[in-house]
């Protein structure tokens, strides 16, 4: 056996370009069998990283994926809006953690707007746990301040500072613009590769604000009132409870107050007429069914002063409507339970999908590009072995000679069928050694430019099992064609293999 | 004892019914020196095959050392040829990227039982032996490529000599020497062979050397299938 190992290495070494020239093509097929695989994760990755953090979203009732398409990638139309209060109402539900409201129908030169409270950067996540975070600047907390994603920042060339002008309806003509309520950047985010890229957010008070236009603008006081409600419900939507974060929010709102309004919402064309009945819709209205008791005091009690603002507030938009809203769990299992809860909502019909579920739902159904992947696979695999078997037996029938020399020798079949063989799988597993090395190798250099280019996410990750069984076909297959030129080489006679006339 | 070669109506065919070897007898007694010579497509190559047990006779009896080989299985045969038998090609004789010393050796790595009968002597002993004989000790370490090919011919007759083969066959070893050398390297096969006691069957088509033989066998006159497919007129053409 030494022998043969001996014989095997002296041989490879003394063809050294047809080695290497095997070995390359080996580990070129087995570099396109490992990264199509690698790819195929990545992009499957990216697309269920896409939203994270995130437990449940509840939309009007309709198709899970018409939820999940008009929230987390914007695309379509939700099939109707949620009341504000119905957010405050599961708000309390003893299983809910957190909730953020989103709102849409607007855009911005062809980016959507979503109206969204300062808990959406804290509490969004994607990919494995990318958080939200500035490229510039901060969270939008005035009802004049948006911030805007990467490719907005980039499209648009905005800064911040930049004023923007938020048009009704999604596209850029014949709709009506809000130039009455000018926004301003005040933060654009760091690139997610998800849509988040792709859109503007401002608070649900700017929305409420350029939709109002004026409704309570009658006075500086209204417009001040409405800059603290807004700050008001804010904290609320954040009742994560920690004194900590409590505090953060309290900051805020008082900080949201403190902005000076430069173009003031409500100027003076003040309609205060259209103003809701007083009264009416007192917090937390009837609809709301019994209160889990045992809750932690949710911040605003705090604070006097913000509570009759937080009372104002509801007072004056207890009818105001939402797309959607996030819903964090404080115990994950209790997901399921709380979506079956929101879809069977008595007062209004919500859905309810799981994210993770949906986005897996939605790779089902779009998933024929990943079947193209794995047909192009399946191809490769059989391109690559077919040409890695060519060189590897083109390499072994120059030996011919070279085994009939041996077998005169004295070495027999056994012999013969072991030193090629050997030589066979010696190269496969280089190759297959050296094809990983490459796919590895590759992808540490070429991971961030992919990223930037294609926002796919190609994670260095253990090989799978799919590339171990690329792998185990290499293997079997490079030690499989060392027989053939074996069982030839022991069937041809000494004639063929050493006359000079062969 | 009983005769190094020993064939009996043997009949050979690469396809059925063109019988490429037809011998009826002929006996080889050990330590003979035999010269066999013929015309191109006598044969001869096919004949040493079937010597070596490489290729099955179709028919008759083919026994070497006593041993029959048309009864003997594939692996048997490889495994008696590993043992007792010594060949020497025409040319290519060497594994390219194995130095003088580990192509030597090769034989006797391969089988045991040539192994052993080394009689304790040790493996470079035993190269350094037969390497003296040939006149190419000075070589050992030499690559194989900066050799010329008279040198490469005795590394190969050491090869085939190395561990003292009962017979060894030579297929037309001389025909890429000059006149010269090819006496040169006869002389030291003959001594070599002697020493060892080997029986030698040579192969060649060049009349000169026959004077040098203590046998000398014309295939064409043996062997009856070639008389009727080949023509003799192609005689010298390689």
């Amino acid at each position: 056996m030494m022998l043969i190992l001996r014989l095997a290495f002296a041989s490879l070494r003394s063809r050294k370009l047809t080695t290497a020239l095997t070995v390359a093509s080996i580990a070129l097929s087995v570099t396109l069998l490992v990264g199509i695989e690698t790819v195929r994760a990545g992009v499957r990755d990216s697309f269920a990283g896409t939203i994270r953090g995130v437990d449940l979203i509840v939309g009007a009732r309709g198709g899970t994926l018409q939820v999940l398409l008009s929230t987390v990638f914007g695309i379509g139309n939700a099939s109707g809006s949620v009341q504000l209060r119905t957010m405050e109402r599961w708000q309390q539900h003893p299983a809910v953690k957190w909730v953020v409201p989103y709102s849409l129908g607007d855009s911005h030169r062809g980016f959507r707007v979503v109206g969204t409270s300062t808990a959406f950067y804290e509490r969004y996540r994607f990919r494995k746990d990318g958080r939200l975070s500035f490229t510039a600047g901060r969270v939008a907390q005035a009802d004049s301040e948006v911030v805007i994603g990467w490719d907005v920042a980039e499209r648009l060339k905005y800064t911040v500072g930049t004023p923007v002008v938020v048009t009704h309806g999604l596209r850029d003509i014949g709709t009506s613009n809000h130039e009455a309520h000018p926004f301003r950047v005040v933060g654009v985010l760091q690139r997610t590769f998800t849509p988040i890229d792709r859109s503007v957010y401002v608070t649900l008070e700017g929305i409420e604000a350029m939709h109002g236009e004026g409704e309570y603008g009658a006075s500086g006081g209204a417009a001040k009132g409405a800059s603290e409600s807004g700050a008001s419900r804010q904290g609320a939507t954040s009742k994560s409870a920690s004194s900590k974060s409590a505090s953060v929010i309290e900051a805020n709102k008082r900080r949201a107050a403190a902005i000076p309004k430069a173009p003031p919402a409500g100027v003076p064309m003040a309609m205060p007429g259209a103003e809701p009945p007083p009264g009416t819709p007192m917090v937390m209205p009837g609809a709301e069914p019994p209160p889990p008791a045992p809750q932690a005091p949710p911040p605003r009690v705090a604070e006097p002063a913000v509570d009759t603002a937080k009372a104002e507030a509801e007072h004056d938009h207890g009818d105001d409507q939402i797309t959607a809203f996030f819903v964090g769990t404080k115990n994950r299992f209790e997901a399921l339970m709380l979506q079956r809860e929101m879809n069977t909502d008595l007062v209004e019909p919500l859905t309810a999908i799981i994210p993770g579920v949906a986005l897996g739902e939605l790779w089902q159904n779009i998933g024929s590009a990943e079947v193209g992947l794995r047909v192009i696979a399946m191809f490769a695999v059989l391109i690559s072995i077919t040409g890695m078997l060519v060189a590897l037996y083109s390499s072994l029938e120059a030996r011919r000679r070279e085994m009939a020399i041996l077998r005169a020798i004295g070495a027999g079949p056994r012999t013969i069928l072991a030193l090629l063989v050997l030589e066979s799988t010696l190269l496969a597993f280089l190759g297959c050694l050296i094809g990983v090395a490459l796919v590895y190798g590759g992808l540490a250099l070429a991971q961030s430019p992919i990223e930037q280019r294609f926002g796919i996410h190609l994670a260095l990750r253990a090989l799978g099992e799919t590339e171990y069984t690329y792998l185990a076909l290499v293997m079997i297959s490079g030690m499989l064609i060392g027989i053939v030129p074996a069982w030839k080489a022991y069937r041809t006679s000494l004639v063929d293999g050493l006359s000079p006339r062969a | 004892m009983s005769a190094a070669v020993e064939l009996s109506k043997l009949r050979f065919a690469y396809r059925p019914g063109h019988d490429v070897i037809a011998i009826d007898a002929l006996s080889i007694a050990r330590g003979e020196t035999v010269f066999l010579h013929g015309p191109s497509g006598s044969g001869k190559t096919t004949l040493l095959g079937l010597l070596a047990g490489v290729l099955r006779a179709s028919a008759g009896q083919v026994k070497v050392l006593g041993q029959d080989f048309t009864t003997m299985s594939n692996g048997a045969r490889d495994a008696f040829r590993a043992r007792h038998l010594g060949y020497v090609f025409q040319m290519f004789n060497l594994i390219p990227y194995l130095s003088v010393r580990e192509n030597i050796l090769l034989p006797i790595r391969l089988e045991s039982e040539r192994r052993a009968r080394l009689g304790g002597l040790s493996f470079d002993a035993a190269v350094r032996d037969v390497a003296g004989q040939l006149d190419i000790a000075r070589y050992l370490d030499t690559p194989i490529g900066e050799l010329s090919v008279g040198q490469q011919q005795r590394v190969a007759a050491a090869r085939a000599l190395i561990g003292s083969p009962e017979v060894v066959i030579a297929d037309e070893p001389t025909s890429a020497l000059d006149t010269d050398r090819r006496e040169q390297f006869l002389e030291l096969l003959f001594r070599s062979c002697e020493k060892a006691n080997a029986t030698l069957v040579f192969v060649s088509h060049d009349h000169t050397l026959m004077p040098l033989f203590s046998r000398i066998v014309e295939l064409a006159e043996i062997n009856t299938a070639a008389k009727v497919t080949r023509a003799p007129s192609t005689d010298g053409a390689t």
